[in-house]
Formats: structure tokens, C-alpha cells, sequence
């Protein structure tokens, strides 16, 4: 399995009137086909961000995206149309990323005609009733409009637009946060199912780490538009070595009772993501926090093996 | 909703969902009968008349209504029934080009505004200027610029109307283009036609179609006023609001010259009102029946 998708030092900087917000700060980190990476961090820490410049939602400020091995940094008019058939994202809110004025089997089928896909119209009405079948619409919701559906059939909308193009990559933008937690399991189970069948790789963004555990094979935690840590899925809720990633740990509601639980509170505000100054962004709510902290920015290092860390004191801290 | 097949939804191409719904709302379809009606015998009830429209008859003027001229007659003993009928193809057709050609036009300056952010400040600027010119003096110097005829009045009505249509498409698109499933569509590869045609104008689409029914009866109030000063249609083209100019002068004693067109400008506007706001309902597909 070779890497799918390779982003070296992608930046995203918006222009505000006090100064450059830095969204997505120096990021870095690579997909191997099929995977899927987990970006988790709390809302404003740019993971978000991060998956619409990807998919040049958005463009970027600076950096290297690399897509099966080709730069795909700045597409042309006509490469960035045809990147579009291989990258799709699922949306985060199913209430608002689908038009309310088209069908069900037209927001379905947009894909295909906008990129011609389809040249017969029967073959384009077994198409989409194929799609519809394959994330679970029943053929009687073809004509229905998105108003008469629930959240869940909504999303699995979302998901059959993206699919439509036969991609192997797709952005998940939160695609569960917006649903009851019954659907949530049906539709996390429907994009694990659509992953093995299709060899699909994800960026699964969210804020929902049980989520994140559930369907991710790499975590990459997010503060403030940096990589604080970067590992395998199972090792990271095995053992976290930032302190930022135990502190969000220890925030997973666990279903025990009179179990011992150790919830680390931090204290301070996030600091601001314009003009950041030269220092670890975490430091102002860091219980570790010392002058270095404060001083120097922490490179993101390979602490133990597979196991990324941005922290000066991470040795230190956990005894490595 | 949609008739049910065995469970499944018929293929119903969407002009047919917004005519069931509208068929469904009572008032609508009232005003659009009425409107049919209008049309009809605007088009072809002058054919059907005995008299003609201009011919003065001295022997039969200020009549009050009665069997041979059921709307009576004006102080040059013209048959106002007739002059109605003939009356309505001017004002209706005047209504319709005018309103349309503004609410095209408008909307087109709008849409572009709020999709193209650099040309919104010279688009909304001039909308500005042209909106805070109050509108009779607005028509009054453009027909006076360009002279008096129908033809111009229609040019200065159309330019009147226009600007609410760009504030209105403007705000929609603003707000459309802001939603998720604008970035959705760009995902998927639609070109800035695509996205204008297919996902901006049929969501912004339900308040321009009231404005427009609202504009038709302010046009229509407008061409007559127009008239009025002489500045539109001209003697003695029967426009419904030129007849109740001339009308004007026997009011007191013979208050049908003036009050009958009035009254066909009032069903009209009142027809288009209802029809407005039917449409409105029926084409939001969010709507509750």
C-alpha cells in the first residue's frame, strides 16, 4: 500500500483587520491508501480547514500537497476539475449541504452530469438508483425532496453525491456530529462498510473522539492550527504523551460506574490564532508549561516509534 | 404530497409539483382564473362588441349604465364596456413587459453583485442613485428626456422597478451563497454557471416572484398615473388609467366613467396578489400543506 495523499508544511492564513489568522499552521503528515487519519481537536483548531484546503475548498497560503505522488498544490482550471473526480467530501450539517430544491436522485446525480458521465438517460436513472441502493436510500425516496427526509437519510444523501464520481479519497467533515447518536452507528458502520468495499481512504474530521476511535487506523490531534500529536489510533488512546491529548482524553465520558476517573481540567483561555507568537501554543493552558515553552516553537518529533509529539518537555513528562 | 404508486413516488418533473400545489390553494387559483378571464376578454371581447371604441356619440353621452351600454358611456358617448376591453390589452401588456423586463434585468444586476463581490459597489451604488430618486419624478425626467409616448413610459417604468428587484436577488444570494451546499457543489465540479443556474436563482426565486406581482400593480398604478399627466399612453387610446383621468372632471354627478376602470384595475391588482402569493407557497417545496 503506497501513500494515497502526502501534505508537506501546508499553511492557511486568512487575512483579518488585526492580522493574519493562522488556520492551518506548518501541517504535515501522510495517508496510505485505504486508511483512514483521524483529525481531532477542539472547533476552531482549523482541522476543518485543513480538509477544505485540501480539496482546494480553499485555497492555500503555502505548502505541497501530493496526490499518488503528483504536486497538486496549485491545479490548473482543468486539473483541478478532473482532481474533483478523485477527492470528495460528506458535509458536516445534512440540513444544509444539499439543496433543498432538488430530488433526492437529482442531488444524487449532479456528479455525473456535470462531468458526463452517463450518455443515455436510462443508463444515468440506473446509475444513481445504484448509488441510492449501495448507501442504503430506498428506490421510493427517488423523487422526494430532502425536506421530507430525517438527518440520516440526509447524510447518506451526502454520502451517495460522493460517491457518485467513484472517488478514493474523501473528506469527511464531521459527518456524524449532526446526527442522533443511533444514526450516528448506522452511518459510521455505511462509510466503514464503503471503505473496505471500495478501498476508500478518509481524512475523518471531528471533535467526537469515540468516533475518532471507531473508524480511525491515525490520529492527528490539532491545537490551534499545529500537529500536537500524530500516531496510531490504538497507541494514542493507549498512551497519550502530549498533554493536550490527555487532557481531551480524559474528557471522554466513560459508561462505568463508580469508576476511577481522572479528568484533567485546563485552565486559561485559547490563546488567539492571529499572528501567534513564537511559542508552543498550547503553553498558556499547559500545567507543564516552563520559559522554553513560552520562547521556542516545539517541532514535531518521533518520540517513540510511529509516535509523533510536538512538546519540548514530552520526555520529561512521561519518564521516556 | 405526490400520488403514491405502490409506496414509490411518481417521476414528477418540478413545474408539475409547483402546479399541484398551486392547484391546491383556492385563492391562487381564483386569482388565476380571473387573470385568464382578463386576458381573454381583453383579447377578444372588443372583437365581440358592437361599438367602437373611439366613435363619439353625442346623442348617447354620460349615460349611466344600462341595457345597450351595460357600463354605460363616457362625455363623448363612447361605450366604456368597450374601451375597458380595448383598455385592458394596453394596460396589461404594458404591466407585463414592463414588470418583466425589470425583473430581469434587477435580478441579473443582483445576482451578479452578490456573486461577483467585486462588482457589488458599483452595481448597489448605482441601484442607490436610482432608488433614492423618488420614483414619479424619476418616470416624469425620463419621459420628459426621452418624449411622450408609451413606448418611453414603459423604458422609464421598467428602470423604476428594476432596483427593488436587485436589492431583493442581491440579499437572497448573499445569504444562498453562504450555505454549505454551495461549497457542496463546487466539491462535486459545477462551474459558476451550473451553481448560478441550478442552485442560486431556484432557491432565490420565491421572493422575487412576490415582488414581481406587487411591482405588476404598481406598474400598473404608475402607467396610469402617467397617463394621467399625459406623459403615457395619449388620447384616446383607452388605458384603464387614463379613462379614470378623464373621468375625473364628471365624478360627482356621473361617478361610473371613473369608477368602473378603477375597478378593473383594482380586480386586476387584486387577482395578481393572489396568484403572487399562491405561487409563493407553491414554489417552496419546504411548505407545509
Amino acid at each position: 500500500m503506497g501513500k494515497l495523499l502526502e501534505v508537506k508544511h501546508l499553511k492557511k492564513y486568512f487575512p483579518t483587520k488585526s492580522g493574519m489568522l493562522h488556520a492551518v499552521d506548518d501541517v504535515s503528515f501522510s495517508i496510505d491508501e485505504g486508511k483512514t487519519l483521524g483529525v481531532v481537536g477542539e472547533s476552531g483548531c482549523g482541522k476543518s480547514t485543513l480538509g477544505r484546503v485540501i480539496l482546494h475548498l480553499l485555497p492555500l497560503t503555502e505548502g505541497t500537497i501530493l496526490y499518488k505522488g503528483r504536486d497538486i498544490s496549485n491545479p490548473s482550471r482543468t486539473e483541478l476539475h478532473e482532481l474533483r473526480r478523485n477527492m470528495q467530501m460528506v458535509f458536516q450539517d445534512p440540513y444544509s449541504s444539499i439543496n433543498p430544491r432538488q430530488s433526492v436522485a437529482e442531488i444524487i446525480g449532479e456528479p455525473l452530469k456535470v462531468y458526463h458521465l452517463c450518455k443515455t438517460r436510462q443508463e444515468y436513472g440506473q446509475r444513481v438508483r445504484e448509488l441510492m441502493d449501495i448507501v442504503g436510500l430506498p428506490e421510493r425516496y427517488e423523487h422526494s425532496y430532502p425536506h421530507e427526509l430525517d438527518g440520516g437519510r440526509r447524510q447518506r444523501i451526502g454520502i451517495g453525491r460522493a460517491l457518485a464520481l467513484n472517488p478514493g479519497f474523501i473528506v469527511c467533515d464531521e459527518p456524524v456530529s449532526a446526527l442522533d447518536v443511533s444514526i450516528q452507528a448506522q452511518i459510521l458502520n455505511l462509510m466503514m462498510d464503503l471503505q473496505e468495499e471500495r478501498k476508500l481512504t478518509y481524512i475523518f474530521v471531528t471533535h467526537d473522539l469515540s468516533v475518532v476511535k471507531h473508524i480511525s487506523d491515525d490520529i492527528m490531534v490539532m491545537y490551534l492550527g499545529v500537529v500536537a500529536e500524530k500516531s496510531g489510533a490504538k497507541a494514542l488512546f493507549e498512551k497519550q504523551l502530549h498533554p493536550y491529548t490527555k487532557a481531551l482524553l480524559s474528557a471522554i465520558p466513560r459508561a462505568k460506574l463508580g469508576g476511577e476517573r481522572n479528568r484533567i481540567l485546563l485552565k486559561g483561555e485559547l490563546t488567539s490564532p492571529i499572528e501567534p507568537p513564537k511559542a508552543c501554543r498550547f503553553a498558556v493552558r499547559c500545567p507543564y508549561a516552563t520559559d522554553q515553552c513560552r520562547r521556542e516553537e516545539p517541532a514535531l518529533e518521533e518520540v517513540l516509534p510511529e509516535h509523533f509529539v510536538a512538546c519540548h518537555r514530552v520526555r520529561e513528562i512521561n519518564q521516556l | 404530497m405526490a400520488e403514491k404508486t405502490g409506496g414509490k413516488r411518481k417521476k414528477t418533473s418540478q413545474a408539475a409539483e409547483i402546479w399541484k400545489r398551486l392547484k391546491k390553494n383556492r385563492m391562487a387559483m381564483a386569482g388565476l382564473y380571473t387573470m385568464i378571464i382578463i386576458l381573454l376578454l381583453s383579447l377578444f371581447g372588443p372583437l365581440l362588441s358592437p361599438y367602437d371604441y373611439a366613435a363619439q356619440n353625442f346623442t348617447d353621452r354620460l349615460l349611466f349604465p344600462c341595457a345597450s351600454h351595460i357600463f354605460g358611456t363616457d362625455n363623448f358617448g363612447r361605450d366604456i364596456l368597450t374601451r375597458i376591453l380595448v383598455g385592458g390589452r394596453y394596460t396589461l401588456f404594458i404591466t407585463f413587459v414592463c414588470i418583466t423586463a425589470a425583473a430581469i434585468i434587477g435580478s441579473a444586476l443582483g445576482l451578479l453583485a452578490a456573486f461577483y463581490p467585486k462588482m457589488d459597489n458599483g452595481i448597489m451604488r448605482l441601484v442607490d442613485i436610482l432608488m433614492g430618486i423618488p420614483t414619479m419624478l424619476m418616470c416624469v425626467s425620463i419621459v420628459a428626456a426621452l418624449g411622450s409616448s408609451m413606448k418611453n413610459m414603459m423604458i422609464a417604468l421598467a428602470v423604476t422597478q428594476s432596483p427593488e428587484f436587485a436589492r431583493i436577488m442581491r440579499a437572497q444570494v448573499l445569504t444562498i451563497k453562504d450555505r454549505e451546499f454551495m461549497e457542496a457543489a463546487r466539491s462535486i465540479g459545477c462551474g459558476n454557471t451550473r451553481i448560478i443556474f441550478c442552485h442560486i436563482i431556484p432557491n432565490a426565486l420565491a421572493p422575487i416572484i412576490v415582488q414581481y406581482t406587487l411591482g405588476a400593480v404598481s406598474v400598473i398604478l404608475m402607467s396610469a398615473s402617467l397617463s394621467f399627466v399625459g406623459m403615457g399612453v395619449q388620447p384616446p387610446t383607452p388605458e384603464w388609467g387614463l379613462m379614470i383621468s378623464a373621468g375625473r372632471d364628471y365624478l360627482r354627478d356621473y361617478w361610473h366613467i371613473a369608477i368602473i376602470p378603477g375597478l378593473a384595475i383594482v380586480v386586476t391588482a387584486f387577482a395578481l396578489n393572489m396568484l403572487g402569493d399562491g405561487l409563493r407557497d407553491a414554489l417552496d417545496p419546504r411548505l407545509k400543506q
